[in-house]
């Protein structure tokens, strides 16, 4: 299927497109979140060692994967918008932000909730924690600073520069477990292959694609929201107005 | 039923993370709900008003 990218770079394109692909996205959120909650809850069975507490880690290993690609996306969306000066790159930057946060923090709070009865302790200064409460401090810096300016490009540049420079930080909270003593564990699956037992990768991998497709869902909603606030003198959106009635 | 809530003891561990999720993922949605309901009646009322200056 060619996709003409371009195409979607006019936010007059941009907006039915992600209208149309919404109920369909929304439709697969809700069945593969169901059915990984259902796997990760029901038919997994109990860890020999962690008991049900493991659990979480059907949701916080999906969070925490996503509020790292979501700031590589958002990254990718700051660099195109300045490169090429196109506002839709920046507009997704924008709505891509807060949803990246949201996974960030549900990271830690979920982490926070195994580290606790595992480790012992909410919260520990450890390369991989620390790395990740960056992250989530990143993106509320990249919002606030957006926030922060009223003149739109400038706002949508200044975010973009500072999106792009705190990408570093997404290899280090990766490489972290490597590269330092962590208390956390290193990664169980990685690009060689998982040593998961596949009742347990499972739920996992299928949370991943919901949650994936959730972030699509609401980077979309934004996007929508986002270009009808910038694009409200156009006549496209005059006659969307005029045909709610 | 109550084993299954009681997760081995881990209850408030696993509760207070898939409800924290459940409910921040939920509410993420309600808001951007809002938001574009706001938003249309607020720029269908502003065109309305620089129609009628025209």
């Amino acid at each position: 299927m060619a996709i003409h990218w371009t195409k979607y770079s006019a936010p007059s394109a941009f907006y039915p497109m992600a209208g149309r692909s919404l109920p369909w996205l929304a439709a697969g959120t809700l069945l593969l979140t169901a059915v990984g909650v259902y796997m990760g809850l029901f038919s997994a069975p109990t860890d020999y060692k962690q008991g049900e507490a493991y659990r979480i880690m059907f949701i916080h290993v999906p969070a925490a994967w996503m509020s790292m690609w979501l700031y590589i996306v958002m990254a990718a969306y700051a660099g195109l918008g300045l490169v090429y000066n196109t506002r839709m790159a920046h507009m997704l930057a924008a709505a891509t932000a807060p949803t990246g946060a949201i996974f960030a923090f549900l990271a830690l709070w979920t982490g926070a909730f195994w580290g606790r009865p595992m480790w012992g302790a909410w919260w520990v200064w450890d390369a991989r924690l620390t790395s990740e409460l960056i992250l989530f401090f990143l993106y509320l810096g990249v919002m606030a600073l957006r926030a922060a300016i009223d003149d739109r490009q400038r706002a949508d540049r200044a975010s973009a520069l500072l999106a792009l420079v705190g990408v570093v930080n997404v290899p280090i909270i990766y490489f972290s477990v490597k590269w330092w003593n962590t208390l956390h564990q290193g990664a169980t699956i990685d690009f060689s292959g998982s040593k998961m037992d596949r009742s347990m990768l499972w739920p996992m991998l299928i949370l991943t694609v919901a949650f994936w497709l959730y972030s699509f869902v609401t980077i979309f909603l934004r996007a929508r929201c986002e270009i009808l606030e910038r694009e409200r003198h156009a006549e496209w959106v005059g006659e969307l107005l005029d045909n709610r009635g | 039923m109550a084993e299954f809530f009681h997760m081995g003891g881990y209850g408030l561990y696993v509760w207070g993370s898939y409800g924290v999720v459940a409910v921040f993922l939920a509410l993420e949605l309600i808001f951007l709900a809002r938001r574009k309901q706001a938003l249309l009646e607020r720029l269908t009322a502003l065109r309305e008003m620089e129609e009628d200056k025209s």
